[in-house]
């Protein structure tokens, strides 16, 4: 298997008042599973339903009700630990999370504490080229979503929206292996993209698809890497947990001033409380929620209404094969198979859609004018076009190659081809029947282009003279020609006669 | 012809013509409108039984009559029902009505059986004499001889015993999580049975606590048992603790003879202070199923003794977290706010006026015992010691033994109210017999076999192997025969 080779970035530091500090930061990310019904019911998951009509009688927790595992979300677990290339536990169970809250109907939510469904595994953070951060992954669990409660309704009453209430969730807790907010954000987005092309998670965060508890803690200078020969987590800060983020931008605010906050309270001689906090955006600052003294106790216990989860390795095998090229091995395929640069290769791995548009685009094709192609001027126009979806793009993959063959040919040229993009994106069409029919073909046939050069010289005897005494401005005679020509001149045969004839 | 008094003689009768549905489901009717003073039915519902028994009687003219086609029958108030209330004989279910029915009843519907309406119970199940109800006790029809004072039918399925030993209905259903059908059985003089947990699902039956609770028929024979729970068993995928495995045929398992079957008898429930009758009673069941040429073999189950105490850590865990959803957002009762009252004073005051005593009690020490800090000490102490008991009845029935010979209970029923002032783990002690049986999962059956000096019913209590209710049923038959138990209740209310 093909694999770049990266250097580990540099951990943020951050200047205190008295000395420098280095950031730690662990997430737990709540990916929302993508799957039709609820873990533990038929019930829909679609977003934007009529509140409550996605409501199982087990979602209510109606008296009597019992939880049955949906299997898809099981494997959609399995795919997502094997595209972390962490261990499939084939022993997991469900525990009961006990705590009151309107939007938690049962009062106790299901999840796995002690025996979760994937263990140990690793994500590579790309912080540009050649510069990578390692994340180990310690565990993923399945576990339900809860409702919603709406306080803003009505001034004397809140309302629940149980549709949520049920839907399966990955919890994917990393070890503290991240060192600044950037990073935290490209982990995010890294694991984002992973579940993305494996299918496992929509990846919404607008919709809370996706959505992170941040750790954050400092420490001085050298004592992470205490840490992390020892693993004795007393070499690193005591962490604040920033609950319940669902935006890139504000987690990266979050851990700055969070990481800005403990700095003043350690220099000042004061001691950071393990706490849970919320970001406020609006005042840019974190707020205390509740102390470890006030934490839940949530007692914890397996849930009596479903067995443990014992799965085969023969069916995880039957997953394993059948998961698609992962982000980091398409990039370097990308980068050998096709010689274009790692950063090219990023942007086009972005999003499994792209990479899937260009590799129809390049296939027996030039790769890099493929790759200059789908970037600039497809992610452009799309851009352009009220930042677009590329499953939306009126210039079909197809069109695209046709329009890059059309150039290789020599049949239109770079310029005619943009204006042919311009076409066949808002009219759409065969772009070779365009170029026929709209006479966009470039002219190659040297008599035409021989007297369009003699009519130019002759109408301009004093730029001839010009020219001869300076061989630079011939391209001036180029020019002109292309123009007589509304462009479809092949450029190189124009500058060729028009040289010749100038004599120079 | 006199009116048909078990299942299995009504099935006969109907599919004989001698008798209609419609004319059973109309006696009981009648019998329950005479029987307030019993307190056993909590929901009448007379007029879906009428169109249930004529509909089982259509059925039966055209030739297509199972068993129970055609049988009323009491439904305790734990089950859900569709369309008729079912609040676990608590205050906080006032009003619930559920939109789905119990996979067991429906079952039983599918099959032809009728419903009278349902049954008293304590609250969520949580007692051993029907006093925790909200409806106040079920009484049962048994009095001491030349004594008027009310006795307990036992509990939780305190109800369906009243009922069915007072002829309200031919059979109830019952749930058992510490021994809450065996016990009201024996009291009542009725047969109580426990399948194995899984045998039967559990969907749609309000949860107490998920790991033991098992649903089960009380009837009036052995062979009714056999029949009912027939009707009532099977896999169901919509709860994942239900087994997947053939559910044989029990009625036919019952050969009357268990010549060679090796009966254990356990000498750890030979306890100090259990009364002289109890004891003369299981001698008397050793003897009648010597006679009946089984093998009698005394067996040790070394963990007997921490079985109470580990029950009354596991079952209130459980139910500490499964009555959590009880809590007046979406269904049952919601207690009145005062201004200025968030949502932790509605669900403290719903909770402190939904729930009873018991169950208030058993709700903190679940919370308690489930708490950081005493996880250890107490719920993860008594799962080990769950592991232990089970160890105790696999060995003995890896050494041989088919059946197991203890009382049901450690006394003949007691006055209601006389329980009052005790300590309430007094009234615990009423499980002695039946929780090992829950602990490990195992099927286990109550079948009447004697009377105190004063007349009331005692009942004895055989143990299976899992999954073996057929051979269970058997053994409790030949001893149903062999004890001749013929007693009625004299009719007082």
């Amino acid at each position: 298997m093909l694999d770049l080779t990266h250097d580990a970035p540099a951990p943020k530091v951050i200047q205190g008042a008295k000395e420098d500090w280095e950031l730690v930061i662990g997430l737990e990310v709540h990916a929302q599973v993508a799957s039709m019904a609820k873990l533990f019911s038929g019930a829909s998951t679609a977003f934007g339903a009529e509140p409550n009509s996605n409501v199982a009688f087990v979602d209510a927790a109606m008296p009597g009700m019992l939880p049955v595992i949906n299997e898809y979300c099981v494997a959609q677990a399995v795919r997502t630990g094997l595209g972390l290339k962490a261990q499939i536990n084939l022993f997991s169970a469900f525990d009961r999370k006990n705590y009151f809250y309107p939007d938690q109907p049962a009062g106790y939510q299901i999840s796995q504490l002690y025996h979760p469904i994937v263990g140990e595994g690793e994500v590579i953070v790309d912080m540009g080229p050649g510069v990578a951060r390692k994340v180990r992954i310690e565990r993923i669990h399945l576990e339900q979503d809860a409702g919603k409660s709406i306080h803003d309704m009505d001034p004397a009453a809140s309302f629940v929206d149980l549709n949520r209430a049920g839907v399966a969730l990955m919890e994917i807790v990393s070890r503290p292996d991240i060192r600044g907010p950037e990073e935290a954000a490209a982990y995010i987005l890294k694991l984002r993209q992973i579940m993305r092309y494996l299918g496992t998670c929509d990846g919404d965060m607008q919709n809370g698809n996706l959505r992170a508890d941040v750790n954050v803690s400092v420490c001085r200078p050298g004592d992470y890497e205490k840490y992390r020969e020892t693993g004795d987590f007393s070499h690193l800060g005591t962490r604040c947990e920033i609950k319940n983020m669902n935006s890139t931008r504000f987690i990266q605010q979050a851990i700055e001033v969070e990481a800005r906050r403990q700095i003043a309270i350690l220099e000042d001689g004061g001691e950071v409380v393990q706490e849970t906090r919320g970001f406020d955006p609006d005042r840019g600052e974190t707020r205390s929620q509740r102390s470890k003294e006030e934490a839940h106790d949530y007692r914890y216990f397996p849930d009596p209404d479903l067995l443990p989860l014992e799965i085969e390795q023969g069916w995880v095998d039957d997953i394993a094969g059948t998961l698609p090229e992962l982000p980091d091995e398409k990039k370097a395929r990308f980068v050998s198979g096709f010689g274009m640069t790692e950063y090219d290769a990023s942007v086009l791995t972005a999003e499994v859609e792209n990479a899937a548009y260009f590799e129809e685009v390049a296939v027996g094709r030039d790769g890099k004018l493929a790759a200059n192609w789908v970037i600039n001027e497809l992610f452009g126009r799309l851009k352009k076009d009220d930042d677009r979806d590329i499953e939306d793009s009126p210039v079909s993959a197809a069109q695209l190659g046709q329009i890059i063959d059309l150039i290789s040919k020599g049949d239109i040229s770079g310029k005619i081809a943009k204006d042919l993009f311009e076409i066949v994106w808002t009219e759409g069409g065969d772009p070779a029947r365009i170029v026929e029919e709209r006479g966009m073909r470039q002219v190659t046939d040297t008599g035409a282009i021989e007297a369009a050069v003699d009519q130019v010289i002759a109408d301009n005897p004093a730029q001839v003279q010009k020219a001869q005494a300076n061989p630079k401005l011939a391209g001036w005679f180029v020019g002109q020609v292309m123009k007589a020509t509304g462009g479809k001149a092949n450029p190189k045969a124009v500058n060729d006669i028009v040289t010749a004839k100038l004599g120079l | 012809m006199s009116a048909p008094e078990t299942i299995a003689e009504a099935r006969d009768a109907l599919r004989k013509g001698d008798v209609t549905s419609a004319e059973l489901t109309e006696g009981y009717i009648s019998a329950i409108s005479e029987a307030g003073a019993l307190g056993a039915f909590v929901h009448e519902t007379p007029d879906l039984a009428m169109d249930m028994a004529r509909a089982a009687d259509k059925r039966i003219s055209e030739g297509d009559a199972p068993d129970m086609c055609g049988i009323p029958l009491g439904i305790k108030d734990l089950f859900c029902t569709q369309g008729v209330a079912s609040q676990a004989a608590s205050r906080i279910l006032d009003g619930f009505t559920p939109e789905y029915e119990s996979t067991v009843t429906a079952k039983l519907w599918r099959s032809g059986a009728v419903m009278l309406g349902k049954l008293n119970m304590d609250e969520f199940a949580m007692g051993s004499s029907n006093e925790t109800s909200t409806y106040g006790p079920a009484v049962n029809p048994y009095r001491r001889s030349g004594d008027t004072e009310a006795l307990t039918p036992g509990g939780s399925s305190g109800g369906s015993a009243s009922a069915v030993a007072a002829s309200l209905c031919l059979a109830a259903t019952g749930t058992d999580t510490g021994g809450s059908i065996r016990q009201p059985a024996a009291f009542t003089g009725i047969t109580g049975l426990k399948p194995t947990y899984g045998r039967v699902s559990r969907w749609g039956i309000i949860a107490f606590a998920s790991s033991l609770d098992q649903a089960g028929p009380m009837t009036r024979t052995v062979r009714d048992s056999a029949i009912m729970l027939q009707a009532m068993a099977g896999h169901d995928a919509s709860d994942s603790t239900s087994a997947d495995i053939p559910v044989p045929d029990f009625e036919a398992a019952l050969t009357g003879d268990i010549r060679g079957k090796v009966i254990g008898v356990p000498r750890e429930y030979r306890m100090d202070g259990i009364p002289k009758e109890i004891d003369t009673l299981w001698q008397d069941g050793v003897r009648m199923l010597r006679e009946a040429g089984a093998e009698i073999r005394e067996i040790s189950l070394p963990n007997t003794k921490y079985a109470l105490p580990a029950y009354y850590v596991i079952a209130p865990a459980e139910a500490s977290s499964n009555l959590a959803r009880y809590d007046g957002v979406r269904f049952g009762r919601r207690a009145k706010s005062e201004p200025g009252d968030g949502i932790l004073e509605m669900y403290e005051k719903t909770r402190a006026e939904g729930f009873g005593a018991e169950v208030q009690r058993r709700v903190m020490v679940g919370t308690y015992v489930l708490s950081a800090g005493f996880y250890d000490a107490y719920y993860n102490r008594a799962r080990k010691v769950r592991a232990l008991i089970k160890h105790d009845f696999d060995t003995a029935f890896d050494k041989g033994v088919d059946a197991i010979l203890t009382p049901t209970t450690p006394s003949a029923a007691f006055a209601l109210g006389s329980m009052a002032d005790a300590d309430p783990v007094q009234m615990y002690l009423n499980d002695v017999f039946t929780v090992t049986v829950n602990l490990a999962g195992l099927p286990a059956i109550s079948v009447p076999a004697g009377q105190t000096e004063d007349g009331l019913p005692l009942g004895l209590q055989l143990i299976g192997r899992p999954w073996d209710e057929s051979g269970l049923l058997n053994t409790a038959d030949v001893l149903e025969r062999e004890a001749g138990f013929v007693a009625r209740p004299e009719r007082w209310w």
